[in-house]
This record gives C-alpha cells, sequence and structure tokens, in this order.
C-alpha cells in the first residue's frame, strides 16, 4: 500500500473531483462550442432543426462577416470567374464582393478602447492603491469610501448627463472619451482590488530596499511591483472584461469612428437577412482577444501571493 | 566607517516612549552591543540611525555632520531586521547583489561576481547561490541578510537579533566571523542580542536599554562588574545574578534593600547555612541551587563535589553588589 499523506488527495479523490471540473467544463463551456460551431455552419444548417451535430464545415460566417456584398448576374459571373477562395463562396450564392465591411475597424477600436482604458485603470490604480496603502492620507478612509461610492449605482444611471456632457466637450464617438469613460468606471475596482493586494506586501521589503541605497520611487518597481504582480493581473484582467464587453454606453455614444464591436455585431443580423453564421463568426472573434490575454496572464494567476521571506 | 553621535533622542509612538532622551557615542570602529528586554526599544534606536524612523528631538551624527534630513539611501547604512527580509522573487545571488546594484554604488559585475561569492563563501551559502530566496531554511534566510549587508563598506552596520535562529555552532563560527570583519575591515557595528555571550565576545562596548531610556554604557566588563542599576545586573550573567533581601547578611550599607551576589560571589564554608536543593551538571559548569530563609540561590561548584540535596552549606557573599529600594546601586564606584 501507498502511504497516505494528509496534505496529499488520494487517486481515488483526484479521479472523482477530475471528473466532476471535467462535467462543469462541459456544461459551461457547451454555449461557447455551439457558437464557434455556428460560425462554421451555413446559413441553412445553423437553423436547421433538429441542429446539426454532423455538418460540412464553409467559411462562409466569416466571409461575409468582414466583406460587403451585391448581387450580380450569372452572365457577368461567368464572364469574371474568381480567383481567390473567398470569392467563390460568394459567387456561389450569385454575388460578388463589393468591399471589406465594417467588422475589421469596430474590432480595433475594441482594441484601443478595452486594452487602453485597462492599461490607463490599472496604471492609477496601483499608483493610488500604494499611496492609501503605505502614506498618511488625510481623510484616508472617506477617500476609499468616496472612490468605492462611485460604483453603487449602476454606471448607466448617469449615461444622460455623460452624453451632454461628452457631447459638449467634444468627446462623443472617440476613443479618448471612451478610454476615459471605461477608466472612470474601472478605477474604483481597480484601487480597492490592488490596495489589497499591495497591503498583503510587508513594508520590510521597501525598507530593506531603502537601506540598500534605492529611493522610494526605486524600491516601489524593483520590490513592490514584482510581488504585485499577481495582484496587478487579476486586476487587469477584470478591467479588461468589464471595457471589452460593455454595450449600453457603447451604443449611446458611439456610432462611426469610435464604435466597437459588441454595438457592431448585432448590426450584422439586419444586413440581407438573419445571418446567423456571420454573427456568430463575429462573436467567436470577439471571444478571442480577453482569451489570449488572460492565457498569456494564467501564470501570474496561478502562482498565488508569494509566500513571503518575512519571519513573521 | 564612521564615528556615529546620537545626542538626546527621542521617539515616542502614542504614548510609549519607545526611545528616550539616548545619548550615545559609537566610535569609529567600534562593536556595540545593545541589551535590552523586549520592548525596550532597541529595534527603535536601529532604525532611528538607520532613517527609517525620524526622532522626535535629539541628533544623528556620522562623523560631525548630522544625517538627520538624509534619507535612509544617503545615510550609507546597512541594516540587518530582525524580521529579516529577503525579496522573495529574487534568487540568493539577487539578493545580495541588490545593495551592489542600487543606483547609488552601480557596481561592475565582475566585482559584483567577486563580493558576493566571497561573502557567500564566508557565510557558507555558496551552494544556495541559486535558489530562490524563499526556498530557502530560516537559519540560511538569515545568513543571506547578514550577508546583504557584508557585500556593502557602509559608514555603519545596523544588526538585529542576526544570529538568533541559527545553531549553536554556526553561531559560533558566525560570532568569530563578525568580530574578524570588525577587527580587520574596522567596521563599526551597532548590534542587537540577547544573547550574553555574543554581548561579552564581540563587544568593545555594550548598552543597556530598559524602557527607551540607555541605563549604563561601558565595556563588557564594566557592565558586568560594576552594574549602574540591578535590572543591568541582571541582564549580564549566566546563571542570572541572586537577589535577596539586603538584611539576609550583616553589614549592609544604609539604604540597602537588595542585595546581588553573582553565582561566583558566593563563598562557601562560613557564613549561614543554607540547604542543598539540587545540584546540575550542565557539562562546561555545575550548578548548585540552595535555600535560604526560603530564598532561592544559584552558585556553582566543582563538578566532582559530593554534596547532595538535603546537605547543609555555609556560604556567605563575597564582593557583594547592593542596591536601594528603586533598583539603583548604592556603593558604585567603591569596588573598583
Ligand atoms: N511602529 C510602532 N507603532 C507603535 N508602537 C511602536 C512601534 N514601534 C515600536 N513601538 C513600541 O515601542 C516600544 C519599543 O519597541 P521596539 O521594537 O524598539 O522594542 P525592542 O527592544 O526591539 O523589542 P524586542 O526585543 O521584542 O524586539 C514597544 O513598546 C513597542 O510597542
Ligand atoms: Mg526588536
Amino acid at each position: 500500500m501507498s502511504a497516505t499523506s494528509p496534505t496529499e488527495p488520494g487517486a481515488r479523490l483526484k479521479l472523482v473531483s477530475g471528473l466532476l471540473v471535467g462535467l462543469y467544463a462541459l456544461i459551461t463551456l457547451l454555449p461557447l462550442l455551439w457558437i464557434i460551431a455556428t460560425g462554421f455552419k451555413s446559413s441553412a444548417d445553423a437553423i436547421a432543426y433538429p441542429p446539426k451535430l454532423v455538418f460540412e464545415p464553409t467559411l462562409e460566417g466569416y466571409v461575409n462577416l468582414f466583406t460587403t456584398q451585391t448581387r450580380q448576374t450569372p452572365e457577368m459571373l461567368a464572364a469574371d470567374p474568381p480567383t481567390t477562395w473567398y470569392e467563390r463562396i460568394v459567387s456561389e450564392k450569385g454575388m460578388v464582393i463589393a468591399g471589406p465591411s465594417r467588422f475589421g475597424e469596430r474590432f480595433l477600436n475594441s482594441i484601443i478602447i478595452g486594452f487602453g482604458s485597462t492599461f490607463l485603470s490599472v496604471f492609477l490604480g496601483t499608483l493610488a492603491a500604494y499611496a492609501f496603502s503605505r502614506y498618511r492620507v488625510p481623510l484616508k478612509d472617506d477617500l476609499l469610501f468616496f472612490i468605492l461610492s462611485t460604483r453603487m449605482m449602476p454606471p448607466i444611471a448617469v449615461a444622460i448627463p455623460i452624453f451632454l456632457m461628452f457631447r459638449t466637450i467634444g468627446l462623443s464617438d472617440t476613443h479618448a472619451g471612451m478610454i476615459l469613460l471605461y477608466t472612470a468606471v474601472n478605477l474604483s475596482l481597480a484601487v480597492w482590488l490592488l490596495k489589497g493586494f499591495i497591503d498583503e506586501i510587508p513594508r520590510e521589503y521597501e525598507e530593506a530596499a531603502l537601506i540598500d541605497g534605492y529611493s522610494r520611487f526605486h524600491a516601489f518597481v524593483k520590490v513592490v511591483l514584482p510581488q504585485a504582480a499577481t495582484g496587478i493581473a487579476s486586476t487587469a484582467i477584470f478591467c479588461l472584461i468589464f471595457a471589452w464587453n460593455e454595450y449600453a454606453f457603447a451604443v449611446l455614444l458611439t456610432s462611426g469612428t469610435a464604435q466597437t464591436a459588441p454595438p457592431f455585431i448585432p448590426t450584422i443580423i439586419g444586413v440581407g437577412g438573419r445571418d446567423w453564421p456571420a454573427v456568430a463568426a463575429g462573436a467567436t472573434l470577439f471571444l478571442l482577444p480577453v482569451m489570449v490575454f488572460t492565457i498569456l496572464l494564467r501564470k501570474h494567476l496561478l502562482r498565488g501571493i508569494t509566500f513571503g521571506a518575512v519571519r513573521k | 566607517m564612521a564615528e556615529v553621535v546620537l545626542e538626546r533622542l527621542r521617539r515616542s509612538f502614542g504614548a510609549t516612549v519607545a526611545t528616550d532622551d539616548v545619548s550615545l557615542v559609537i566610535p569609529d570602529g567600534a562593536f556595540v552591543v545593545l541589551l535590552g528586554p523586549t520592548g525596550a526599544g532597541k529595534t527603535t534606536l536601529l532604525r532611528l540611525v538607520s532613517g527609517l524612523e525620524a526622532p522626535e528631538a535629539g541628533d544623528i551624527r556620522f562623523d560631525g555632520r548630522s544625517v538627520l534630513g538624509l534619507m535612509p539611501a544617503e545615510r550609507n547604512v546597512t541594516m540587518v531586521f530582525q524580521q529579516y527580509s529577503l525579496y522573495p522573487h529574487m534568487t540568493v545571488r539577487e539578493n545580495l547583489a541588490f545593495p551592489l546594484r542600487s543606483p547609488r554604488l552601480r557596481t561592475p559585475e565582475a566585482e559584483i561576481a567577486r563580493k558576493v561569492g566571497e561573502v557567500a563563501e564566508v557565510l557558507r551559502i555558496a551552494h544556495k547561490l541559486d535558489n530562490r530566496a524563499t526556498a530557502l531554511s530560516g537559519g540560511e534566510m538569515q545568513r543571506v541578510s547578514i550577508g546583504r549587508a557584508l557585500v556593502r563598506t557602509p559608514a555603519i552596520h545596523l544588526m538585529d537579533e542576526p544570529l538568533s535562529s541559527l545553531d549553536a555552532k554556526l553561531r559560533a563560527d558566525l560570532r568569530v566571523e563578525l568580530k574578524r570583519i570588525q577587527a580587520t575591515l574596522g567596521a563599526t557595528l551597532l548590534y542587537v542580542t540577547h544573547d550574553q555571550i555574543e554581548a561579552m565576545t564581540m563587544a568593545t562596548h555594550v548598552g543597556v536599554l530598559d524602557q527607551g531610556r540607555l541605563v549604563q554604557f561601558g565595556s563588557p566588563r564594566e557592565v558586568y562588574e560594576d552594574p549602574a542599576t540591578l535590572h543591568v545586573a541582571i541582564r549580564l550573567g549566566l546563571p542570572r545574578i541572586n537577589t535577596l533581601p539586603a538584611d539576609l547578611w550583616p553589614g549592609a550599607p544604609a539604604g540597602a534593600r537588595v542585595i546581588g551576589l553573582r553565582p561566583e560571589h558566593i563563598a562557601t564554608g562560613r557564613g549561614r547555612a543554607a540547604s542543598v536543593q539540587r545540584v546540575e551538571h550542565l557539562g562546561d559548569q555545575t550548578r548548585l541551587h540552595l535555600r535560604l530563609d526560603g530564598h532561592e540561590i544559584v552558585t556553582l561548584i566543582d563538578p566532582d563535589t559530593d554534596l547532595e540535596p538535603g546537605d547543609s552549606l555555609a556560604i556567605e557573599p563575597r564582593n557583594p553588589l547592593y542596591f536601594d529600594a528603586a533598583g539603583g546601586r548604592i556603593d558604585r564606584g567603591d569596588r573598583r
């Protein structure tokens, strides 16, 4: 018999918990798999009933997502045969590609605004959290409560004033406006989360660095930041998820130049019938950046809070 | 290295006065050991010198120049913390190199490698250099944090119980090593310990703190043989000094309330009869526990004694120390 350890679960327990986790993952991932699959179906397969589990994959949805098309007569199509794989897909429906769709721009807007506001929230949040954690700030508790209180009502409750304000100062439908707005909403969360993480880092490390010949700023960069990496990474993910998925403000405040993907994707439905595969393709692509970002940062998330080398 | 002068330093935390009017001259190249019970203000004093804490009153001068307005980095001191704090996101090597890489020093890499290697050798952590700082035992962490001080040549080394979690052998070795560094490099050290062997073997000067006040400052022998107060007498000496009512033997000076008898200050064979309670063989010394008029007395005795519990032994003070009701010495100065 193998020896049992009080901290290491036994083989059977591991198997059971593995199965449970697998089952849970299947349930939560099913809608996602459905969306991804729909993106590769033809329009007919997408609405077939009962749903088709086995189907012939096609990139039609993706081509429709990225292009605008017009109907063409068979004679003209025959005269100018398609040369690329995507032109061929389109011509089979009796259409030709008229130009690129807006999706690319909107997606890029989402990236600029989502990552821009995430960076700004985390940057400002870290500085503020450090100050709140380490310095004697007058009215500290009141200020922290005030910062938290900005999140006590749904942000959309102030949509009208913000709409009017943005229009007056010319921030409507601009990248800068949306970045500022999302940063303002995310900052309270960032300050509170990060303050919790920085509070956990013993002051002794900074004091040691001060004595080792570093300025306070250097000590912050060299000693506090690396240890706060876990907190910064998880805060960044929270901020990005909010800014990335935000719909209401985006609908209200953007229409052209700075429109993000969330308000754009539903408009696909209206163009040329119910093109579900194109919507699903857009949703699939929309999921990717947050997923990649989270996977890139997972090392920091999993490492957990560093067990300090401080004797308590 | 520098002469460090503390002048009438004061620092309090709320109602607690952690440092109370402390004046102290640490000569260049001196090894000053601070003793005192827990909460006496030893750590606070080191933090004041390092610049991590600012005094409410008083002055601190390095080589005649006040350092009060200077940041810790500008004071050029090292500090081994009581809660030794290695940077957990760095390896042992990076921890040791960290002070050398500071914007102040900007040591060339070759020089860093040489110094780190040297110090790691001395502290016997060379085989752990590439470990993460968190993957060390308590004693190893403590040595790395001493190492982080020893890679530099500061105005003064501040050390807060640096040897406390090491085993007896390593502690003895490092005692010798620290003493050698002080003696050959002329380093100035301000060193906190609870261990009287460390105090007696390494110190050129001993300072005794109690409730924030510096009660006595002098050479280890002076502080041991001529303590200013009962408190100081208790801090040094193993076994502890025996404190008994002054009238147990005739001859106490006027005002004396307590007689302090070091174990070696008890003459046997004459005086009052005490009963033997216990004989303790500790290897290097043999302790004899006696009882006289309901008071416990400990003295040292020859290892091959044939005394047994229940025997009677006459004892008499030899060179006793007398203290008044407040714990102050009465006959100080008469003795030497
Ligand atoms: N930051 C602080 N805030 C409040 N009180 C403090 C602070 N630092 C020290 N004190 C108080 O000052 C007194 C002296 O503390 P200090 O840490 O200097 O003692 P110490 O001699 O180092 O004790 P030990 O041997 O236990 O380390 C204690 O009563 C302590 O409670
Ligand atoms: Mg202390």
